[in-house]
């Protein structure tokens, strides 16, 4: 048996739940769970008790990594200006349907 | 009453005394999270109650039509003798390692049970089986992971889950022994014997042992059984526990909750 | 001004959400931290005194249902606790302040639940008063705070409905039924009242926060709109408000009402009221009682590879 004292600290996990067939994983929150069957099991039965969900994904936080909300305007705003990524850019007739 | 109402009364009586146990942590459990999954498992269970006391109930207006009797006249106003749960279910909390170990335990014969009866001629249990089973399975892998976490965690959680296989070993032959009922259950193929589950549950709850480095069980050489909650005989924390439970409708009888 | 603090305060202007690692100014960081962790900690404690009825629960129904309630009520601490953690602070360092006295939770709940009918009551009136604080904070100017919120508001109206009913059923049965009523309701109003807070000229805090769109409503607004709503829902109960003093007022168009015992409220925010002790021991004794716990759950996941493979090859299926 070991003889060190165990932290009692458990890491800290994201949630991310589909709530239905076609949509993604939304960030729902976070919990903590000694390893990560337990941490879906505890999505589980915190983020989808009434029927909010179908898949559930978990990663501890510290795998998470972010952008740096400082740098926004760099990383961002270059996108902004190409408008005709969007698909509203461009007018098309009534007519012409499913597209 | 009839044999297979009294069947029908035991799976309830059984799901409600254990998810009144598991409702006692609400509040209490050792992290939040785990608060959440007990009480799940204590609302699976409740409502496992009430769809075999609901059963019970309308067999039994039926076969008597005198006085009709809703699932709270059978949850309420019966005492200790007239419970039919396993003492197993009963016994008090203890600490984590006694909780889950007993849900354990008992989880994995519902198990076995449900799948069972799943197959019940009695197409009303067969439906309930049918939508107990999977939260069942939910109990098993939940209680499972526990007994190994615990049993393989520190020296402090194995000597605890020894103490609670000591608290609560002597109560698991009572599962495998029939009562009038499960008879009457069986040669009607509503149901069966539940000896006939017990290789099977002694083969599945010794491999998760093992894994959590835990001392496996026997079969108990045969001690006499002085005690019977299957024929209404219990310790005697079901009084208590009924006492709780039952205090309203006793202390104001025939009033709307 | 530095940029960053201009680029909060337009942010805040336009209602823009502030996220976890934005720039904040330190007393906003501390004000949300205090304010959503003292918010985690009133739902944990608050599960406390309608905990005490699970046991004794009537019926079936009403038993499973308040076990959800209570079950939501741990899961709406969770999400607090959750959405606190992205502002710097672990909930163990929160759960310690908690424990030591150093942080606070809603008074409300350090009183005594004494008969089936306060479960009602609490349902009706703390509920319906939280959900009146709730609602407005779903709109709050921190992101993880305003999205944690709207979760809470969905689950929430269940519980006020839940509570009335439990309410409605007593009013309409028998003779010790409606006295258990009406002594509940005789208990909790004036406390529920008290949720809401000091009156505004006596609230220091709220300004800053109304400033910082966290608060939109003062305390007396949501006080007044409160006893408006209360005062209609008791008439279908049949029963009485405790306050001879409630009366229209043609002027305002809202219903006046009595003056709180404001010393009855300090009293039980300095930690005397009647279970302020046993509220925070049953805490206490329960982080305490679960160290072992987990730190079983810690040193097993050490032990093992925790893919979900193990597990998979352990369990067994019927």
């Amino acid at each position: 048996m070991e003889v060190k004292p165990h932290s009692e600290n458990w890491p800290l996990w994201e949630v991310f739940i589909r709530a239905r067939q076609g949509l993604d994983h939304k960030h729902a929150g976070s919990l903590y769970a000694a390893d990560a069957q337990m941490a879906i099991e505890n999505a589980r039965d915190v983020y989808t008790r009434r029927n909010e969900g179908i898949s559930i994904w978990v990663v501890e936080s510290k795998n998470i990594h972010a952008s740096n909300p400082d740098d926004a305007g760099e990383f961002f705003d270059p996108a902004n200006d190409k408008v005709y990524r969007h698909p509203s850019f461009y007018h098309l007739p009534e007519q012409v349907k499913n597209i | 009453m009839d044999l297979l109402s009294s069947y029908i009364i035991h799976q309830a009586d059984n799901a409600l005394i254990l998810g009144h146990r598991n409702s006692e942590w609400t509040g209490h459990g050792p992290i939040l999270e785990q608060d959440i999954a007990l009480s799940n498992i204590a609302l699976d269970l409740i409502g496992q109650a009430r769809n075999f006391y609901q059963l019970a109930a309308s067999r039994i207006n039926e076969l008597d039509p005198g006085e009709i009797i809703t699932e709270d006249d059978l949850a309420y106003l019966r005492d200790g003798n007239e419970f039919k749960n396993f003492i197993l279910l009963e016994q008090t909390n203890g600490d984590w390692a006694k909780t889950i170990l007993r849900q354990f335990y008992f989880s994995s014969f519902q198990l076995l049970q449900f799948r069972e009866l799943v197959k019940s001629q009695n197409t009303e249990l067969a439906a309930i089986s049918e939508k107990s089973v999977k939260e069942t399975r939910y109990h098993v892998k939940w209680s499972s992971e526990w007994v190994i976490r615990l049993g393989d965690g520190t020296s402090e959680s194995h000597s605890r889950m020894v103490s609670a296989q000591q608290d609560l070993n002597p109560y698991i032959a009572e599962m495998f022994t029939p009562a009038d009922f499960d008879y009457e259950a069986e040669s009607s193929r509503a149901g069966i014997l539940p000896d006939k589950l017990k290789e099977e549950w002694y083969q599945r709850v010794n491999r998760i042992l093992e894994i959590a480095t835990l001392p496996v069980i026997s079969e108990e050489k045969k001690t006499m059984q002085i005690l019977s909650g299957k024929n209404g005989v219990h310790s005697e924390h079901l009084g208590f526990l009924l006492a709780e439970m039952q205090f309203l409708q006793r202390a104001y009888p025939g009033c709307q909750w | 001004m530095p940029a960053q603090q201009e680029l909060f305060d337009q942010k805040i202007e336009q209602e823009i959400r502030i996220e976890p690692k934005d720039w904040m100014p330190d007393d906003y960081r501390k004000m949300l931290i205090r304010q959503m962790s003292q918010h985690a900690h009133s739902e944990i404690v608050g599960m406390l005194p309608e905990g005490n009825w699970i046991t004794r629960a009537p019926s079936l129904r009403r038993k499973a249902t308040l076990v959800a309630k209570v079950q939501d009520e741990a899961g709406h601490g969770l999400y607090l606790y959750s959405a606190t953690e992205t502002l710097g602070i672990t909930r163990e360092e929160t759960i310690e302040q908690l424990h030591a006295g150093k942080a606070k939770y809603s008074s409300i709940f350090n009183y005594p639940t004494l008969s089936w009918a306060d479960i009602g009551a609490i349902g009706w009136l703390v509920d319906g008063a939280a959900i009146m604080n709730q609602v407005p904070l779903c709109r709050a100017s921190y992101g993880p705070y305003a999205r944690a919120m709207i979760r809470i508001c969905k689950e929430e109206s269940f519980h006020q409905r839940q509570g009335f009913e439990i309410l409605l059923t007593l009013s309409r049965g028998s003779e010790a039924q409606k006295q258990m009523c009406q002594d509940a309701i005789n208990r909790w109003w004036w406390p529920s009242l008290m949720m809401f807070g000091p009156n505004d000229d006596a609230s220091p805090n709220s300004q800053k926060s109304m400033q910082w769109k966290i608060k939109r409503f003062t305390n007396d607004e949501l006080r007044q709109k409160f006893v408006d709503v209360c005062v209609e829902q008791v008439k279908t109960l049949e029963m009485q408000l405790p306050d001879p003093q409630i009366k229209w007022n043609e002027t305002t168009g809202h219903y006046d009402f009595g003056e709180i015992n404001w010393e009855e409220f300090y009293e039980v925010l300095k930690g005397n009221g009647p279970c302020n002790k046993e509220r925070l021991e049953a805490r206490k004794k329960a982080h305490e009682e679960g160290a072992w716990v987990r730190e079983a759950a810690a040193a097993h996941a050490a032990k093992k590879d925790y893919s979900t493979n193990t597990f998979m090859h352990g369990s067994q299926t019927a």
